[in-house]
């Protein structure tokens, strides 16, 4: 006897919870075995309340140790690993094998990015002068089309690794990926709020992130070069950092340039302490 | 609260003027393209004041578009000369800058006193030292880069556009063009419309050095010329210093373009005071923090905060070390306070002081016999200020300290992250963990603890949130001129 297989509602991940659009709308998308699937359609005001709970989240986030936040993305790591061939199904092994040690590498990233981009400055007077990384606060990532997985991770990880928040727009026509990848991410040790991934159209969600005032970086992957100059311009608004550039295509260009990704979402803060009475 | 009256001690200083004779501008000036001197394409010379006197010092050249292509080509042309010579050799160049602006210290100091209006003690001790400081340090990098990014292959940019304001002309040039210069880039400079002078003796500083010709252009100008070289096609890479509205022009100017960009904008940084702060130390930085430049200074600690049990002893302490305050004759040594860099810029701050008013704010000026001439604005304390109010939020960049006070620790640290601005702070207290504490809580770029307003080429300067981003000074400050190899 054919047993009746028990299907997923696909959510949104927002402040840790998994939950439908605001809006109550849904688009259409087709899961590797070809069964056609509902997922939520998010508002701007899905952006808005992402936001909101990755500005909740940033602080205490940012205050943990670096110890336990490469611990908690070492988590994930594991976590994802053990899903590979569910999410193989969607996306290729190798891809989420990728996605994996990319996470690994980001991992081993909290605790020594400070020796690395920070240090004791040799200043002409008696004072103690040091600068340090901190995280820019709060991301915002559009997702490339592909690789889906891979190509999320690689732009969340360093985020994450540096004591950053992200909000991101997951792929409008590949979105399995990113959604199950909110699963993956809901069992390891990730706080609520600390990524929030949604589902919907770019075109609408994406200047809606960018736009938004309590933003202070985006990280655009699309490689959709109208959509990169309109974040620009939104960008400008508040002096957002923005980077755009082509989505990862394996493991060597998400880690190549792990520097400057970490760097690009850190601010160097400089604090001078008197030496002597 | 009782205010003191002010001393009876007269304070009588025999006036104790620098020299100028050892100073010999020329009349006029040309634009600095392709190593000398030239006349600008559209003949367009303006006079530059002296804001102590409204007197004019010199007529200087201002660049139109023609020029700015003019001196774009020359860069573009020099720059993969300039960056294949070998690194000690750039190296070398540059250590010559730094000397000579040492050797010409006084005539620096003196010129940039008189055409921004700063006092000399400050031009002297300050500016013009840093300046040279900044051309050594960068000097040294320039055979060490891959040492300064972590062992990676790197490239110059190419040519670099770089705008600078006009409260540290020279020191602020230095900033820029060092670091530019040090990672095989050539740049072309704009300094602001009220200061050109000692940017322009740099260029002759260029040539003492035997610069080769392209690898720095100067071109003086207003707001229209520097939109001219930020938006102009040749240009790989814009910095630019000075208001966050004009940041975001550019910002939004370069949307969508390969153009990299750096931006050092404004500010409104808190100066907060614990209750346990050595006091008469914490009212020498305060002083330090905004009356140091007239308040020019994009990190001046324009929003004091005080924690509530000792508001009442620290202003009255502080109101009187204001009237102690020397402001005139920028020239003369003893001046503290200098003049407002120009009747533009005082007259935004006389708008947003008659705001502080309108909105019930308390305002205390101090009592001062100001010159017949020039602009001057006495040093001024807001007190019953709202955190809401145009001057706790709005950055005044003038003579002008708003004082509002906090209970405990947490809300001096929502109080003073309370603004899009996020450049500096400084924090006063005798407790060493608790300086920590709230460092790290602050979301600025630099946190100055017990002391305020010290800068030094190995340390990075720069801005969170909409006061800009990316940093200048030591190993950072090399990143936004290098392309840096995967």
């Amino acid at each position: 006897m054919s047993r009746l297989a028990v299907r997923k509602t696909y959510k949104l991940w927002i402040g840790g919870a998994f939950v439908r659009s605001e809006s109550g709308r849904h688009d259409h998308a087709v899961q590797a075995d070809g069964a056609q699937v509902n997922i939520p359609r998010a508002s701007r005001k899905d952006v808005r309340d992402a936001v909101a709970a990755a500005r909740k989240a940033q602080g205490p986030w940012a205050a943990r140790t670096a110890y336990n936040r490469g611990q908690i993305l070492y988590r994930a790591a594991e976590a994802l690993e053990s899903r590979t061939d569910q999410l193989a199904a969607v996306s290729d092994r190798g891809q989420v094998q990728d996605a994996v040690d990319v996470l690994v590498h980001y991992a081993g990233w909290t605790d020594k990015l400070h020796a690395v981009l920070g240090g004791v400055n040799p200043v002409a007077a008696p004072f103690l002068s040091f600068s340090v990384p901190e995280p820019t606060g709060v991301v915002g990532v559009v997702a490339p089309d592909g690789p889906a997985l891979l190509g999320l991770v690689a732009e969340l990880a360093p985020a994450l690794a540096a004591g950053n928040t992200v909000v991101a727009i997951l792929s409008e026509p590949h979105p399995l990926a990113g959604l199950d990848l909110a699963e993956v991410l809901g069992v390891s040790d990730i706080p609520g709020g600390v990524v929030n991934l949604l589902s919907g159209r770019r075109s609408e969600l994406a200047p809606a992130l960018g736009a938004h005032r309590d933003l202070n970086a985006i990280v655009d992957v699309s490689g959709d070069s109208e959509l990169a100059a309109e974040l620009d311009r939104l960008a400008a608004e508040t002096i957002k950092r923005a980077r755009h550039g082509a989505a990862v295509t394996g493991y060597d260009t998400a880690i190549a340039d792990a520097l400057e990704r970490l760097d690009g979402l850190s601010e160097l803060k400089t604090a001078w302490h008197p030496i002597g009475a | 609260m009782t205010t003191e009256p002010r001393t009876s001690i007269v304070w009588d200083y025999a006036p104790a003027p620098e020299a100028t004779d050892h100073v010999r501008l020329r009349d006029r000036y040309g634009l600095f393209i392709d190593g000398a001197s030239r006349d600008p394409a559209e003949s367009r010379y303006e006079q530059t004041l002296n804001p102590a006197t409204e007197q004019p010092i010199a007529e200087v050249a201002w660049a139109g578009p023609a020029d700015v292509t003019r001196a774009i080509d020359s860069a573009r042309a020099a720059q993969p000369k300039w960056a294949a010579l070998p690194d000690r050799e750039r190296a070398k160049y540059l250590f010559r800058i730094a000397r000579l602006i040492q050797e010409r210290a006084r005539e620096l100091a003196v010129v940039e006193t008189m055409d921004g209006g700063k006092p000399l003690r400050e031009s002297r001790d300050v500016d013009i030292p840093l300046a040279a400081a900044h051309f050594f340090h960068y000097a040294g990098w320039a055979d060490k880069l891959r040492y300064g990014v972590n062992a990676r292959e790197v490239a110059p940019l190419g040519v670099v556009g770089q705008i600078v304001p006009w409260n540290f002309p020279l020191l602020m040039a230095a900033w820029k063009l060092a670091p530019a210069l040090a990672c095989g880039n050539t740049a072309i400079l704009k300094p602001a419309e009220t200061t050109p002078l000692t940017a322009l003796l740099l260029a002759e500083i260029c040539q003492e050095a035997e610069l080769p010709a392209g690898v720095v252009s100067i071109l003086p100008g207003d707001g229209e010329t520097g939109a001219t070289l930020v938006r102009a096609p040749g240009i790989d890479k814009v910095a630019f210093t000075g208001s966050t509205a004009v940041g975001r022009d550019i910002q939004a100017a370069l949307a969508g373009r390969p153009t990299s960009l750096t931006l050092e904008l404004g500010g409104k940084s808190a100066n907060i005071v614990f209750e346990d702060a050595a006091l008469d130390q914490a009212v020498e930085g305060i002083v330090n923090g905004i009356f140091f430049n007239q308040g020019h200074v994009c990190c001046a600690g324009s929003r004091l905060l005080i924690q509530e049990s000792i508001i009442e002893t620290l202003i009255a302490k502080l109101w009187r070390r204001m009237g102690r305050l020397r402001v005139g004759d920028p020239l003369d040594k003893n001046t503290d306070v200098g003049a407002i860099n120009s009747a533009e810029q005082l007259q935004r701050i006389e708008t947003l002081v008659a705001a502080g008013e309108d909105e019930g704010a308390q305002r205390r000026t101090i009592a001062c016999e100001l010159p017949e001439h020039g602009y001057w604005f006495a040093p001024t304390l807001f007190t019953e200020v709202s955190p809401a109010h145009r001057i706790a939020v709005e950055e005044i960049f003038g003579p002008v300290v708003s004082v509002l006070s906090f209970r405990t620790q947490a809300e001096a640290i929502e109080k003073a992250n309370n603004s899009r601005y996020g450049l500096a702070a400084g924090i006063w207290t005798d407790k060493g963990a608790k300086a920590f504490e709230v460092a790290s809580a602050l979301r600025a770029g630099v946190v100055w603890q017990n002391t305020y307003n010290h800068f030094d080429p190995t340390a990075a300067f720069g801005g969170y949130k909409e006061s800009g981003f990316g940093r200048e000074g030591g190993p950072a400050g090399l990143r936004p001129y290098l392309k840096i190899a995967r």
